[in-house]
This record gives structure tokens, C-alpha cells and sequence, in this order.
């Protein structure tokens, strides 16, 4: 490898330890051999009741339980799975003594339903107000949810077991939450403030009012039945995302020390960019400029031309917008190029995590780039005439990648890209 | 403890300060509102709670359009309103092509419910009507298809975007109070090294929420049945949430001299850390360590705290400000209520304000922790130590 900064001048950014779970399983291997196997770990939700809802399944992560039940919980232990199958492969610090800063992407907490019936069943009435509720939320008969119900709770819980250094970032940027974790890991590190960062992108929050918050919006998939087959990105019959749960873990280190210690590299970050679409809260600007700036400004602090690029790992949550959006937005960006970059979406197969899917589909794509092999997009029976991306259709592809782009985009105008890469670029 | 990096760094700037409270809104009406120690409180709408209300206001005048202020609630008008603020207070607002570029990061929680759904299903369960579909239906029938745009933590940030043009970066950092600590110091490490030349900083907060009062009281935080400045509630020790929003605009010296920007004052460290507050003394010493990493100069000065009146972390606080005796404190609490979010940066820009000012706001404080300091400050420390977690500092000066 080259010398240990960037043509830019900067600490060169490299992985050296991954945790992935998805609704395929724990770990990068299961998941590697599902993923390239095309099977889809969408089902129907078992875990609520289902009636009255308009979708019904979700790529939950079904194998993994807490106790007492609540989605920050589920995040919690999912984020601290991903996160020890990182550092076990790393090898960095002690037991509990991660020598550098956490970034944490992570769903917003909130106090929720099981817990807020079981004090509304406490007030001993049968018609009451928040006021009443009040009444006995204190007394220490319920502290136990103010810690589980801050915002910082998850990552405070990451800091103390993992022996992060200094104060945990929890951050959110929607869906694109993953990637900007990793965005702020490497500018950490490129700035000479530390020499290894975590960064992981959890979420547990399949629940009745997550699924119909997102229902009302008319994100969701309807079409239940399989449920395997609902999510379909780049299809002429797409009809929206999956919600999902999973959590992605990634050591970051500069090049510089990774070397020092001896580690194992399993990838390069090589670039980072986001840039805010103010159109409209859901909706991309229909010129798609800050999409296409996005993608732009990742390529500009790569240092790489679009045609260095040869795989996209697609944000493609097979919403008939977004889907169209990314094909029009890279088409501008890649050019004639285009068709010559095999094009994936991983939401196919492990639905969309959400604030985790932009950590857990960089872990991916430097699988791909491991195996030299790209996971397919299932349910690609009806291809959109609209979307002439050369998708990895239903099938894994052997490929060679050397440098592959991983798209997240997200409600509020977020728009987030990574360039990974094998060797420094 | 993580740190901003100061090592051939570039010099930062505070050129915008937007405040919005219980005290009123903008830069003159909060000095006269310091000085004439006025202290706005709501001791009956949420008895026996105490709440700091958000003064009256026109949010036309930062958020033109009505659709805009519909599609949002409390929390993220309040927010917006006071990015306006600031981004009139630094010359900036309209100019699109530093808007274009202009990053942000908003610390942010999360936003109102629908009280009335929440109450009216929880009632029906309470009464034993809960069929398995129940809870499904109600929520698919009750809740508005767009609140959850009002609820997310992110679109506080969006908002800004949409109503004011910024829109280069957007980040939202989340976890109460040690949220806004590190959206200071990542803006201000970004702009030092380079990796970014001017941002919007800031958060806002709706205390007037049923809900949130629930979820403090979980831990027993609130103030309960009668007000009592921070310093003063030992007897009887919690918070009472304040409505605030706060937004700073922060730029590279080099830009804002470029662009003929008058500075309030230098943001010249922020430091930040997580105790483990299992150990009783372990704020104090977590705040006793990072003191040494501010670099001042002298052993004496001012200093602004967002000090809650929560036990047992007021009284560890206390414990590090008697190590100091020679800064003259000011707890924005006792004024502004506990604002989670909003504390640190509330802070910053009063450090900004009484710089620029040529004067710290007097003590209100019957205590007498909190003395007169007559000489013009030049360096101001802004502590925060969050209710629960997470403990802060930052040092605002006078620019040289």
C-alpha cells in the first residue's frame, strides 16, 4: 500500500473491523452467504398484532429479545452485537477500552406504548389526562424509563460497555443516519483528534407506531403477500420501503496506526459528502441537483473521477420516488459511464433499517468488495422501463470493484454518500 | 474527554446570536431582561409543575408562511424562529450563496405528541377495551398523517433548511444536554481544521409538553409547587423546563473578515466528556479536568452554567465552582428554566452578548453564590453539566 495519507494530505481512513445484523442474521458471515444468496429476511410481524394495519411485514430481527420488551432496548442490544463482532475482529484496546470516540446513528427514542399503558393503568382511572398520569409517574416507581427514554441512553450504554473515549455522539440524519456516523468517524481521524473511531448505525423500532407512522406518510409497502417479495427496488411494480431493523459496526482507523499495530485492513473510507435538499420535508428537489451535488462532492473528497467508480450500493428503498430520483440523479453524475457500473440495492433482501442502513450497507459493501462478489437485488421480475441502471438482478454477480459508492438518502432533506474502496486510492 | 483541536487552527468567530425564551426575543430585549433580573414563570397551567412559557410571538416574522408553520410544532417553530434570528443578527439571512454552503448542526430531541390520541387510547385500555387490533386502529385513524414530520428529530433541521435556505450540511445530534455541547464542539473542531468555513449551531425546546414533564418525573427531576432560583432548591432540588430556542452562527475569522462581519466574540474551546456518575464526586472531577484543557489565563473571571437544580449534580457542580471562587457565576437556569438542548448554547451566546456588551448581567441569585462582577469580561467560561449525564465546557472571549 501507499504512503499513509491521502493525495490530499489527509490521514488516509481505514476499516479494520465490521459487525453486521440484519433480519438474515447475526454476523457477517451469515449474512454474506444469505445476502449473496438472495433471500429475503422480510416476514410477517409476529411480534405485535397485526389487524387494522395496511402493512404487515417487516424485516425484523426476530432472533434477538429483551427484556422488558422496547424498541430502544432492541436497538441497544443489536448496536452492542454489531459492535463486539467489530472489535473482536479489530483487535484494538483492551476489554472495555475502545481508544477512541463513538458515533452513534440511532432511531429518536421515546417513551412508548407498552410502557405508556402500563402507567396509564396505574393512574386507577378509568378517563384520564396527562395530568393525572403525572400524579404517579414519580416515586421512583418508573425510573428505570427515564434512563431508557433519553436520547443518549443507547450510546451512553455503547460508551460504558465498549469504554469509548470521551462524549458519544448520537446523531440523526433519517435514513441516511449510518452514513453520516461513518462521515463524522473520518473526519475525527482526519483531523488528527483521534486515531480510531467507532462508528455503528443501529435500529430496533419495528413497532405498531413506527410502522403506522410511516404508513400514513405512504411510504410503506402494501404488498403483503409473500412478504418476501414487498420489496422491490428498480421494478415497474414497486410501491414503497420495508421497514427493518438491523445495526452496522465499523472500526475506523487511520492507515497510519492500523499499520503500526499490525492490523488487518479490510477496506479504505476514501470519501465522504452530504449536501441538504430544502425542497420539501419527504420530497427530493425535483431537479435533483442536491442529490447529484452529494454524489459529487463524495467523488471530489475521493479525490476519484465517475469512472473510477465500479459498483453502486443504491440507497434503492424501492419507493417509486426515491427509486426514480437515484436512477435520474446518477445518470447525471455517472454519464456514459453508467451503464458500465453494476448497480444493487440490499433493501431487497434485509428491508430498510433506517438510522442503521447507512452503516450496515458500507459493511456490505466492503464485503463485496472482499469477495469480489455483489449481492443481487431480489424481486426483480418487472424492471422498470424509467431505470436503465444495469441492476444485479435476482442473482449475486462476480465482479471486479475496486472503488464502490454507497448512497443513503432521507426525510428532511439529507443526502449522504460514501466511497469505499480495497487499497488506498 | 474529547476536545477540539487547537493546533495551527484557525480562529473561530461567533457572528450571529438568535434567542428566543420566556424572556422575550432577541439580543436588546434578553439584555434588558438579564439586567432587570426578570424571571417569567407558569406556576399554574401544569400545577404543581413550574414552567418558564415562551414569551409572546409573532413566528410570521421568521417563518413567513403559514403552510411552513403548520407542517411544524412548537418545538421546531421555536427552533426556526430563532435560526432566523440569527442568521438576521449575522448579516446573512438571503444571501443565498452562503446559505448554499453553509453547514449546520442542530442538537435536537424529539418533538410534541398528540396528547388528546394518547389520552383517549390509553382511557380505552384503562376501561379493558383493548382487542388485539386496537391500538393499530387507533393510532391509523387518529394520528395525523404529518405529525410524525412534527416528531422527528432530524426535521428541526429540515425545517431550517426549507424556511431559510441552509443548506449545505445538515447534522442532528440527539441525547439532552450533552447534545448541543458536542454540536458546538464539532462545528468548531470542523471550522478550525479547515473542514468547513461557517455554521449554524443551536437547538430549541418546548417545555410547555405534559408529556415531557411524564418523562421526567420518571426520575423524579421536576421542580414541584413553588419556584426557587437554581442555587436555592436544596430543600426541594429539580428543574423547571423552559421554552428556548438558541441558534450561533460560527465562521472562520478569515471569512468573516472577508465578508465585512462583526464579531460578538471568539468561541475558542469546547471540550466535553461522559462521567460515569455511578461515583459519587465524578462530575466534579470530570469538570475539574477538563478546566486545565480551556486554557485561561487568569484566576479570575466569569463563568455561565447551565446548572439545573437537580440533585445529586447541582451540589457536584457546586463542589467544582468552590475550586474557583474567583469566577463570578451565572446560572441561566434560574432566568430561562431547564431547557435540555438549548442550555449550552444559551450559554454561549450570553458569554457572546456579555462580551460584545462590555459587561456581565448581574447575579439573581438571594444565595450569594453568584456575586457582582463590575469590570468589562474578556474571557467567559460556559459550563453544562446534563440532568442525568454528559458534562461540558467551552471558554468565549473577547476578540484581540
Amino acid at each position: 500500500m501507499s504512503a499513509p495519507r491521502d493525495k490530499f494530505g489527509r490521514p488516509i481512513v481505514v476499516v479494520t473491523g465490521m459487525g453486521v445484523v440484519t433480519s438474515l442474521g447475526a454476523g457477517k458471515t451469515d449474512n454474506w452467504t444469505r445476502l449473496t444468496a438472495g433471500e429475503s429476511g422480510i416476514r410477517t410481524v409476529t411480534r405485535f398484532p397485526i389487524d387494522g394495519l395496511k402493512t404487515t411485514m417487516a424485516g425484523t430481527v426476530d432472533f434477538v429479545t429483551v427484556d422488558p420488551v422496547s424498541s430502544t432496548g432492541l436497538t441497544e442490544r443489536l448496536a452492542e452485537m454489531a459492535t463486539g463482532e467489530a472489535l473482536e475482529q479489530a483487535g484494538i484496546g483492551g476489554k472495555a477500552d475502545f481508544p477512541g470516540p463513538l458515533f452513534l446513528a440511532v432511531a429518536p427514542v421515546e417513551v412508548e406504548w407498552p410502557q405508556r399503558l402500563e402507567l396509564g393503568r396505574a393512574v386507577g382511572m378509568t378517563d384520564f389526562k396527562y395530568e393525572d398520569m403525572l400524579r404517579v409517574s414519580g416515586g421512583g416507581r418508573f425510573a428505570q424509563y427515564h434512563h431508557r427514554f433519553m436520547f443518549g441512553s443507547v450510546a451512553s450504554h455503547l460508551a460504558e460497555t465498549f469504554g469509548t473515549k470521551g462524549s458519544p455522539i448520537s446523531l440523526s440524519t433519517a435514513c441516511a443516519s449510518g452514513a453520516t456516523a461513518i462521515q463524522l468517524g473520518v473526519e475525527a481521524i482526519r483531523r488528527g483528534e483521534a486515531d480510531a473511531a467507532l462508528c455503528v448505525g443501529t435500529d430496533g423500532s419495528v413497532n405498531p407506531e413506527a410502522l403506522v407512522r410511516f404508513s400514513l406518510l405512504s411510504a410503506l409497502s402494501t404488498q403483503n403477500n409473500p412478504p418476501q417479495a414487498a420489496s422491490k427496488p428498480f421494478s415497474k411494480n414497486r410501491d414503497g420501503f420495508v421497514m427493518a431493523e438491523g445495526a452496522g459496526a465499523m472500526v475506523l482507523e487511520s492507515y497510519e496506526s492500523a499499520m503500526a499495530r499490525g492490523a488487518s485492513i479490510l477496506g479504505v473510507v476514501a470519501g465522504c459528502g452530504e449536501l441538504t435538499d430544502s425542497f420539501h420535508r419527504t420530497r427530493s428537489s425535483p431537479d435533483g441537483k442536491p442529490i447529484i451535488g452529494c454524489m459529487r462532492k463524495t467523488l471530489a473528497d475521493a479525490g476519484l473521477e465517475p469512472e473510477q467508480i465500479d459498483h453502486i450500493n443504491a440507497h434503492g428503498t424501492a419507493t417509486p420516488e426515491n427509486d426514480k430520483m437515484e436512477y435520474n440523479t446518477t445518470a447525471v453524475v455517472f454519464g456514459d459511464h453508467l451503464p458500465k457500473i453494476p448497480v444493487s440495492s440490499n433493501k431487497s433482501m434485509v428491508g430498510h433499517t433506517i438510522s442503521a442502513a447507512g452503516a450496515v450497507e458500507a459493511v456490505f459493501s466492503l464485503l463485496t468488495l472482499e469477495h469480489q462478489r455483489i449481492p443481487p437485488t431480489i424481486n426483480y421480475e418487472i424492471p422498470d422501463p424509467a431505470i436503465l441502471f444495469d441492476v444485479v438482478g435476482n442473482t449475486a454477480r462476480d465482479a471486479k470493484v475496486t472503488a464502490v459508492m454507497s448512497n443513503s438518502f432521507g426525510f428532511g432533506g439529507q443526502n449522504a454518500s460514501l466511497i469505499l474502496t480495497r487499497e488506498p486510492v | 474527554m474529547t476536545e477540539s483541536k487547537s493546533a495551527g487552527a484557525k480562529e473561530v468567530w461567533i457572528t450571529g446570536i438568535g434567542i428566543v425564551s420566556s424572556l422575550g426575543e432577541g439580543l436588546d430585549a434578553h439584555w434588558d431582561a438579564l439586567n432587570a433580573k426578570t424571571i417569567n414563570i407558569d406556576d399554574k397551567r401544569f400545577a404543581p409543575y413550574i414552567v418558564h412559557p415562551l414569551a409572546p410571538v409573532s413566528f410570521d416574522a421568521q417563518i413567513p408562511k403559514k403552510g411552513d408553520q403548520r407542517q411544524m410544532e412548537a418545538w421546531q417553530r421555536i427552533g426556526t424562529y430563532a435560526a432566523g434570528l440569527a442568521l438576521d443578527s449575522a448579516g446573512l439571512k438571503g444571501n443565498k450563496e452562503i446559505l448554499g454552503r453553509m453547514d449546520m448542526i442542530v442538537a435536537a430531541g424529539g418533538g410534541e405528541r398528540d396528547l388528546a390520541v394518547d389520552e383517549s387510547i390509553m382511557s380505552a385500555d384503562a376501561k379493558g377495551n383493548s382487542s388485539p387490533g386496537f391500538l393499530n386502529e387507533r393510532l391509523m385513524n387518529d394520528l395525523r398523517p404529518t405529525l410524525f414530520l412534527a416528531q422527528l428529530s432530524n426535521l428541526l433541521a429540515g425545517n431550517i433548511a426549507i424556511v431559510h435556505g441552509v443548506c449545505g450540511t445538515s447534522r442532528t445530534f440527539m441525547g439532552e444536554e450533552a447534545a448541543s455541547i458536542d454540536a458546538a464542539r464539532i462545528a468548531l473542531a470542523r471550522i478550525e481544521s479547515g473542514q468547513s468555513e461557517i455554521a449554524l449551531v443551536g437547538a430549541a425546546h418546548n417545555g410547555e409538553r405534559s408529556d415531557l414533564l411524564v418523562l421526567y418525573e420518571f426520575g423524579d427531576f421536576n421542580l414541584k409547587e413553588s419556584y426557587a432560583p437554581v442555587w436555592q432548591r436544596e430543600g426541594s432540588s429539580g428543574f423547571a423546563l423552559g421554552s428556548a430556542g438558541c441558534f450561533l452562527v460560527l465562521e472562520s475569522r478569515e471569512h468573516a473578515e472577508a465578508r465585512g462581519a462583526k464579531p460578538y466574540a471568539r468561541l475558542t474551546r469546547v471540550v466535553a466528556d461522559l462521567a460515569q456518575r455511578k461515583q459519587p464526586g465524578a462530575v466534579t472531577r470530570s469538570l475539574e479536568a477538563m478546566w486545565p484543557k480551556l486554557g485561561i489565563t487568569a484566576d479570575s473571571g466569569s463563568l455561565i452554567t447551565g446548572a439545573t437544580g437537580a440533585e445529586p449534580v447541582t451540589s457536584e457542580e457546586k463542589a467544582f465552582l468552590r475550586e474557583h471562587p474567583g469566577f463570578a457565576v451565572r446560572a441561566t437556569g434560574t432566568m430561562f428554566g431547564h431547557t435540555l438542548e438549548t442550555q449550552f448554547p444559551l450559554g454561549l451566546a450570553l458569554a457572546a452578548l456579555s462580551i460584545s456588551r462590555g459587561a456581565l448581567f448581574p447575579p439573581n441569585d438571594p444565595t450569594g453564590l453568584e456575586v457582582e462582577k463590575p469590570d468589562a469580561p474578556d474571557q467567559i467560561v460556559v459550563v453544562g453539566a446534563g440532568h442525568w449525564q454528559g458534562e461540558g465546557m467551552a471558554l468565549v472571549e473577547a476578540i484581540k
